[in-house]
């Protein structure tokens, strides 16, 4: 099945991602693309639903920087999990523009990149699994010393050498 | 030498437990091969042609001598009593099974070493150069950058999916000994105008199907600035680096397709706005923490032994060919650098046996105390060798084969593993070097030929170096035959150019002729004690090609 993670649970998802639909459906939360949010952009705004907008990897978040507060979910796709732009786009969103918003991992989302996409931004995962709660448990604890520092504010592991005493 | 705490014995073990569970997942028929390998890959461990073949790095090229122990122990255990030396300071191992692969990764865990990205689409082992520490030619130690680097490096969230695999090393001398130029990103430690020491920044530089010669696009970089450049670079590269060809993919395409100029460009602005960003600060105490670990060694105050060593070389001409080719001068009185050449006749470039490098851990204990590097020329290095106890040494060496004095000479070969092993290989690269080794066996012959480096390569991909040795050999294949095509005047150095082709390939048999040929060409031509690569930039082909294929219709028999 197809599930949405968040902190290790399965959640429920308000949005309807109408990113390959023709026209995005009034009235409801919806994901849309980018070329739907730049040709719908006042009649979006105008109808006041939530919105979620899903960039794929050939599309950098600086393309929006100004609009991004008008988005409760940004969505990066990952057309194959060997694509890591939407790594960079992550920061990006997350250090770069302050976005707050929820960062939500889709495409081909494989459990072992948990970790390098929480470190990177990502707050949600569109995991394919037979049990999605037990994918993400199963790999939840694999690191606990980093090298290096994201913005998501884990010490590295030489921060907390010359700290602990 | 470098060594772990507890934050990094952490990281290796979970790792290691991870993969562990991989495996497992693997051979129960969870994971198909498909998924599986992108995760063995990011632990060294490729499918050759015959079995596994587990990569393991030698990071910035240093060993102790129990951690080489441990490496006999693994070839012993493991694998079949031998293990080969790579040309990115990494030793493979060539018949690892699957199921016992996270024991071995947890066997190299005890002595502080790992597979972490020897392979996969990411930063891979730091090299540097062999002498790095002891040179007398160098600016500064490189190995504490190499660590940083490399902990920068591992796991790195944002990076261990890039377009394609990502290569940096760095030197410190003023001789290039570790082919910084030829690196996706190559550093070199320069002194500015002021005095003060930094990074000259190189990129774009690597082989394989397009190689290139790297484009220096920071003269000089500030140390605190380092981490912000580099991240600056990756970032670019993972943005903009090319997705639909995985042989288009190496930063080397994006910078000659923008320009050096525009990627510079596109860098600068990155890096402007992270340069100050306290994530990729490295304070002071921990660049402190980690060059304390590469401190110089306990050295005794000794004389210079130059005139015990001229009396030794002067009644015994062995000894003199030996230390005259293969020992180099030690920045400190009374010490040298002993070269340890892989490269016996009929060995293949780089193998040892369990037993030499178990023999090779006890002598580096009596002589080098207890240190030995990896060159990316394929052969060993004692770093710390007392003069006076040189003679004994190479006693000892001849016993274990591995006192050829043909460093930096022709038959100091590089060869890739070749269609040998490899599975991507279109022919043998081994049994040339191999036979080339047996043409040229006088000591005398090498000397007066002086520096002249053959590099092989079995196919296109080039790991054996083919375009920048000063003659370079790549097997190719034509109608289920092999055949090699040579190029002259390449150079991995600081002077680094590619090779430009010589003609059409010739089969395996006639390699070493035609090299004979070449090299006689050269005796006739060279001026005074000018390099064969020297000689070749000023007279060019023409005399080399006639010397190859002349007139004669047997020379034109040969096709491809």
């Amino acid at each position: 099945m197809t599930g949405l993670i968040r902190h290790g649970r399965l959640v429920p998802d308000p949005f309807t991602d109408a990113s390959g639909l023709d026209a995005p459906p009034a009235g409801v939360p919806v994901i849309v693309s980018l070329e739907q949010w730049q040709a719908h952009r006042e009649a979006l705004v105008a109808a006041g639903q939530p919105l979620g907008l899903r960039l794929r990897s050939d599309q950098p978040p600086r393309l929006v920087a100004a609009d991004l507060p008008r988005f409760a979910v940004i969505a990066l796709e990952f057309p194959k999990y060997r694509d890591g732009r939407a790594y960079t786009h992550a920061r990006m969103l997350r250090e770069r523009f302050r976005y707050a918003g929820e960062v939500r991992a889709v495409g081909d989302v494989l459990q072992e990149q948990l970790h390098f996409m929480q470190r990177c931004g990502f707050d949600t995962f569109e995991v394919v699994a037979q049990d999605p709660e037990l994918a993400w448990r199963a790999v939840a604890g694999d690191h606990t010393v980093s090298y290096q520092a994201t913005g998501d504010g884990r010490p590295r592991a030489l921060d907390l050498r010359h700290n602990r005493k | 030498m470098y060594r772990y705490d507890e934050f990094d014995h952490t990281l290796v073990a979970e790792r290691i437990a991870t993969f562990r569970r991989q495996v497992h997942r693997r051979l129960s028929g969870e994971l198909t091969e498909d998924q599986f390998k992108p995760l063995r890959l990011m632990n060294g461990l490729y499918l050759q042609l015959h079995a596994y073949m587990l990569r393991v790095n030698i990071p910035y090229g240093c060993l102790s001598s129990r951690q080489l122990r441990q490496l006999a122990f693994i070839a012993r255990r493991y694998d079949r009593n031998f293990g080969h030396f790579t040309t990115r300071q990494n030793i493979q191992y060539n018949w690892i099974k699957l199921d016992e692969t996270p024991d071995v990764l947890a066997a190299l865990a005890e002595v502080e070493m790992n597979a972490m990205q020897s392979s996969g689409n990411c930063v891979r082992n730091i090299t540097a150069d062999q002498f790095a520490g002891r040179a007398r030619d160098e600016i500064e130690d490189p190995r504490p950058w190499c660590e940083l680097i490399r902990q920068w490096s591992i796991l790195h969230p944002e990076f261990s999916y890039l377009p394609r695999k990502f290569k940096i090393a760095v030197s410190g001398a003023a001789s290039d000994r570790a082919a910084v130029k030829l690196h996706d990103v190559g550093l070199y430690l320069r002194r500015n105008a002021d005095g003060v020491i930094g990074f000259e920044v190189i990129v774009g530089g690597g082989q394989g199907r397009l190689p290139y010669v790297g484009h220096t696009i920071r003269e000089w970089l500030a140390k605190d600035d380092l981490f912000s450049y580099l991240e600056a670079i990756l970032r670019i590269y993972n943005l903009g680096g090319r997705r639909d060809n995985p042989q288009k993919a190496r930063i080397k395409v994006q910078v000659n397709a923008l320009g050096p100029e525009e990627f510079r460009r596109l860098v600068d602005e990155e890096w402007a706005a992270i340069r100050h960003s306290e994530l990729l600060a490295v304070p002071g105490a921990e660049i402190e923490r980690i060059t304390a670990y590469f401190a110089d060694p306990a050295w005794e105050t000794l004389p210079d032994a130059a005139a015990v060593l001229s009396r030794q070389c002067a009644t015994d001409p062995a000894f003199d060919a030996w230390y005259r080719t293969n020992v180099v001068e030690h920045r400190t009185p009374g010490y040298a650098i002993v070269n340890l050449s892989l490269k016996s006749p009929g060995i293949a470039p780089g193998d040892l046996t369990a037993d030499q490098m178990d023999r090779v851990a006890d002598l580096a204990d009596r002589f080098s105390l207890g240190e030995v590097r990896v060159s990316h020329r394929q052969n060993l290095v004692f770093p710390d060798v007392r003069q006076t106890d040189l003679h004994a040494l190479w006693q000892a060496l001849q016993a274990i084969s591995l006192a050829t004095p043909n460093i930096g000479k022709l038959t100091d070969i590089i060869a890739c593993p070749g269609l040998d092993f490899c599975a991507l290989a279109n022919a043998r690269a081994i049994p040339v070097a191999q036979d080339i080794g047996r043409h040229f066996g006088d000591p005398a012959v090498l000397q007066d030929i002086g520096e002249l480096t053959i590099n092989i390569s079995g196919c296109m991909n080039a790991c054996g170096h083919h375009h920048v040795g000063h003659i370079g050999i790549l097997g190719v294949e034509k109608n289920g035959e092999e055949f090699y095509q040579l190029t002259l005047g390449g150079s991995s150095a600081e002077d680094a150019s590619l090779g430009d082709r010589l003609g059409r390939g010739i089969p395996a048999a006639e390699v070493p002729v035609a090299i004979e040929a070449i090299v006689n060409s050269y005796r006739d031509l060279r001026q005074a004690d000018e390099r064969f690569l020297d000689t070749y930039r000023r007279v060019g082909m023409e005399p080399f090609k006639e010397a190859v294929y002349g007139d004669s219709p047997e020379h034109r028999r040969s096709v491809a």
